[in-house]
């Protein structure tokens, strides 16, 4: 069973289409991100779920009911925002229970369901306080507290990290992942932030302009990208991309004939193209051995970083970074042999954009 | 990009759309006064007023068409003119004396000065007070038996005369001295509030550059001000073209009909004279004025941005 | 409100030198002469009120009060003639009073819920409202107050209590929508939609979640309306019969009644009293009154 399934969804703000022709089937139990930059539809699409905002035209279906015009208390959501939009004048227990008191649930059951989702949260300690004597991280479990005690399906997160400090974020993460894994809910999470949807998420959504570019696991998403903009998109720093044009078994770009015998092509070798490949995936010293691609390289730039280091450079008259072990002694002006696996590259086609 | 498991096909479902007008019906019922309040009265009640200035209306409204006459028989009523004379003369002086006196004092009060609430609290408090009883204070103050004329005559000055009351010439005057004290407080708040929404390191780079205060002030700062000075504006004129309580109040339109003003004239033409015609194209008047000084300030503030 | 609030800060022009410099002089010198003119009028009223009218016609009306006497405070309250009955100003405080506790309540109520509707629950159309309800705040009421006549009529208001209880609340209500709906929109849209998962609807949101959130705004909306509809005299001598007119219009009537010596001493008593309500709420309120008034004129 799907726990959500969306059908043909769109949604326009008067001219301005948000969302175009939208399809997707979201797993029981499972985590998915919806990612993408600002402006994306990411934040809008979990709101059409959720039911804050009416749609266009389309379906959806949570747990097989449509949903699609029902309000957002009777769809079984729980939501968790962004700004935690804690109700301030409420204590902590006071948030946690509004939405079963109005669903006008006995007290007894309220009273338990609270102190099961304080516990689970390990905020017994705070419901008697008002949400202005929380701190960030607190307030943020408060508002994860008030979707877990409606026990509901679904779990939507709108960027729940976001205003949170680099380090807090990171624990908190943590804690969202465990919580997953002891509720095995559906969760429904939009973040920008790619680390964010690379360790949470079983599937990642990403999209853009409305209409999602790939959906898939992270690994496969990292590996195997769908399309350039995806390619570009995950990854940091992000992949270098060289044009040229493919013919039998080569690739011609900036003057160099590369081979990339291994490149397991799904789409056809030939035509212009674009090779896409990431920083960390370029070889150098023992790594070398056996690969197709190789060349001398001059070094131009350096931003050691500790764990490792980048190098800028320049490869078949483009513009090219790798990365090198955070020890490397790499210094400006020296040259340097590197190397490139086909296998773990990727093309696209030039018109297109689409994986070959 | 297959991002489904089943065709992507919309379901045959029984559930349709509900009807969008009773969409958040709530909502829609608790803005029903507001709703109301916009068509029935300042968009209906405004319409019919222009409609029934058309008619030969007098004391009951009927729809029998005069065309402009109530207009024309307007323009040719003495009272009316002299309270259009009165309305225009009370209105330009009250405009540069309130912007004037509103930016003067609130410049002043922003130079860092001690006992600044002190200033403000009484600057400000006659704007508490309602038209009547600043009326009925300033008669008693121009009173020329008892008034500031019998003071300033004991004090030797036995020749001296200011009886804006009771002398046809200045009474506008004397409206004037009373409405400026009435008023001038606000525009002081919206001057200060203005001026402390000029970033401090104006001051600075003026300081820094070695130009004089006041010149800081009429180049810089006053320039800087434009959006203040327009609300304040339009503020201000909308008030005037209002102003009926304080001619009420301090002279009733005398001595004879020399400070009469059309707020009054439409008042009395309604409500005393049993004229309504008479009553409905003054107002109209009225409102066309308003435009008149509406659709300027309208198109600099709005019309202007849609252009960026 | 922004400005309202920067109001507050503390001056920021630069820092005058603390000696007795010319500068200074002229500084202080032109704010005293001022806040000479804007206090004059408050002095006058006080000592002329507790004057008998023997000293009123010998002396100066600046002059402190020889013989201190509150007989005047006493007749305006509940002697002074207006030309119809001779109960004083008390009836006319009593019809204030009843007038304005509906009219402060029934038109922040609708103005809240107005600005709440149109900051929260936009519907087609709303912000055409909103915007016929503004430019209503420049129409001369003169345009408008006839056919309000005719309206009030028909529903059989007309010269009663609640007739002008409702017309405070029409004219009240662009100015009081504004403000709200600014309040309301400096709500975060989470706080709102959190709401709505959590089940509440139109009216459990506003009671609950929006009108505890709001009481500083409440408490500036109430500042406007008390001193508004305290001080109105136009719509009070238009929709109501002499029997309920309000204070202002019963003050006007005493002062300038032709019958009889007049009586500065009892009229000063008179203006003095009818003033002492939005005087009262100006130097209570402060700041907060300050604010109300920034926020009405300066928009946005």
């Amino acid at each position: 069973m799907h726990s959500v399934s969306i059908r043909s969804l769109d949604l326009h703000f008067g001219a301005v289409k948000v969302l175009q022709n939208l399809d997707l089937d979201i797993h029981d139990g499972e985590f998915l991100v919806l990612l993408g930059s600002s402006g994306c539809g990411k934040s809008t699409l979990l709101n059409c779920i959720a039911g804050l905002l009416d749609v266009t035209d389309g379906q959806i279906f949570i747990k097989d009911r449509n949903v699609t015009w029902m309000e957002p208390s009777e769809r079984g959501i729980g939501m968790v925002f962004q700004s935690y939009a804690l109700y301030p004048q409420m204590t902590v227990e006071g948030n946690l229970s509004f939405g079963l008191k109005n669903a006008r649930m006995p007290r007894a059951e309220i009273d338990e369901r609270v102190a099961r989702a304080a516990r689970i949260l390990q905020i017994e300690p705070l419901l008697k306080r008002k949400p202005g004597a929380l701190s960030g991280g607190q307030r943020q479990r408060v508002a994860i507290g008030r979707a877990l005690v409606r026990d509901v399906d679904v779990f939507l997160f709108d960027e729940p990290l976001s205003n949170l400090d680099a380090k807090l974020r990171a624990d908190l993460r943590v804690e969202i992942k465990r919580l997953h894994q002891k509720l095995s809910n559906t969760m429904i999470y939009v973040t920008h932030d790619q680390v964010e949807a690379m360790t949470l998420a079983d599937r990642i959504a990403i999209m853009k302009g409305g209409q999602i570019m790939q959906l898939a696991t992270p690994a496969e998403i990292y590996n195997r990208p769908g399309n350039k903009y995806v390619a570009d998109f995950i990854g940091s720093p992000s992949m270098n991309f060289l044009e040229g044009d493919l013919s039998d078994g080569h690739f011609t770009t900036g003057g160099e004939n590369l081979d990339i015998t291994g490149y397991p092509f799904e789409g056809p070798a030939t035509g212009a193209a674009t090779l896409g490949v990431r920083p960390e995936h370029v070889a150098t010293g023992h790594d070398l051995q056996g690969l197709p691609i190789q060349a001398e390289v001059a070094v131009e730039l350096v931003e050691p970083m500790g764990s490792d280091t980048l190098v800028w450079t320049t490869f078949a008259g483009q513009s090219f970074r790798f990365r090198m072990d955070g020890q490397a002694e790499v210094r400006e002006r020296d040259t340097i042999r590197i190397g490139i696996d086909p296998a773990k590259a990727s093309f696209f086609d030039k018109a297109s954009e689409l994986r070959l | 990009m297959r991002t489904t498991d089943t065709p992507p096909a919309l379901r045959e479902d029984s559930s349709r759309p509900p009807n969008p007008l009773f969409r958040n019906l709530t909502a829609k019922l608790a803005s029903l006064p507001m709703v109301l309040t916009a068509l029935v009265v300042f968009v209906g009640c405004t319409g019919w007023t222009i409609v029934h200035s058309f008619t030969g209306s007098k004391l009951l409204p009927k729809l029998k068409w005069v065309g402009f006459d109530q207009y024309e028989k307007l323009w040719n009523t003495r009272r009316w003119l002299v309270s259009i004379e009165n309305l225009a003369l009370y209105g330009i002086f009250s405009l540069c004396f309130t912007l004037v006196i509103g930016f003067t004092l609130a410049a002043l009060l922003d130079r860092k000065i001690r006992f600044e609430a002190a200033f403000r609290t009484i600057f400000l408090y006659p704007f508490a007070l309602s038209f009547i009883v600043t009326g009925l204070v300033w008669q008693w103050i121009l009173n020329p038996d008892l008034g500031i004329q019998s003071v300033v005559r004991s004090m030797g000055f036995t020749s001296f005369e200011f009886d804006p009351l009771y002398n046809a010439s200045i009474v506008i005057y004397g409206l004037l001295i009373a409405g400026l004290w009435q008023g001038t407080g606000f525009v002081m708040v919206i001057m200060l509030a203005g001026l402390r929404g000029i970033d401090e390191d104006v001051w600075k780079a003026a300081r820094v550059d070695g130009i004089p205060v006041w010149k800081t002030y009429v180049r810089v700062i006053i320039p800087m001000m434009r959006p203040v000075f327009i609300t304040a504006l339009v503020v201000i004129t909308s008030g005037i073209i209002k102003v009926y309580d304080l001619v009420v109040a301090m002279t009733a339109g005398g001595p004879g009909i020399a400070s009469e003003v059309p707020a009054k004239y439409v008042y009395d033409r309604m409500f005393s004279s049993q004229n309504l015609g008479q009553g409905f194209a003054a107002s109209t008047m009225m409102l066309l004025a308003v435009v008149v000084v509406l659709i300027p300030w309208a198109y600099l503030e709005f019309g202007g941005k849609k252009h960026d | 409100m922004t400005d309202a609030a920067r109001l507050l800060d503390g001056p920021r022009g630069p820092k005058p030198t603390r000696r007795l410099s010319r500068r200074n002089i002229i500084l202080y010198g032109t704010l005293s002469v001022m806040a000479l003119y804007y206090a004059l009028p408050l002095y006058v009223m006080v000592v002329t009120s507790l004057k008998g009218m023997p000293e009123i016609r010998m002396g100066n009306i600046f002059a402190p009060p020889v013989e201190i006497t509150f007989e005047p405070w006493v007749k305006a309250w509940s002697e002074a003639c207006t030309g119809i009955n001779c109960d004083g100003l008390s009836r006319g405080f009593w019809n204030s009073v009843q007038i304005l506790v509906p009219s402060v309540i029934l038109s922040i109520a609708v103005a809240s819920v107005n600005g709440y509707a149109l900051s929260k629950w936009r519907f087609p159309g709303s912000e055409v409202f909103f915007t016929i309800l503004m430019i209503g705040v420049f129409i001369p009421y003169q345009v408008m107050i006839y056919p309000i006549v005719i309206l009030l009529r028909e529903l059989g208001l007309y010269g009663s209590l609640w007739g002008l209880v409702l017309v405070h609340t029409i004219f009240g209500m662009p100015l009081l929508t504004l403000l709200f709906r600014n309040y309301f929109t400096s709500v975060p849209d989470e706080l709102f939609k959190a709401a709505r998962v959590d089940g509440a609807g139109f009216w459990g949101i506003y009671f609950r979640i929006m009108l505890p959130m709001a009481l500083p705004i409440l408490v500036v909306a109430m500042i406007l309306q008390v001193t508004g509809i305290w001080n109105d005299f136009l719509f009070g001598v238009i929709y109501t019969k002499p029997e309920i007119y309000p204070m202002t219009v019963q003050l006007n009537n005493i002062v300038n009644s032709v019958q009889g010596v007049k009586e500065y001493n009892v009229n000063m008593a008179a203006t003095l009293l009818t003033g002492l309500v939005p005087l009262t709420i100006y130097f209570i309120s402060g700041k907060l009154f300050v604010r109300g008034i920034a926020a009405g004129a300066v928009k946005g």
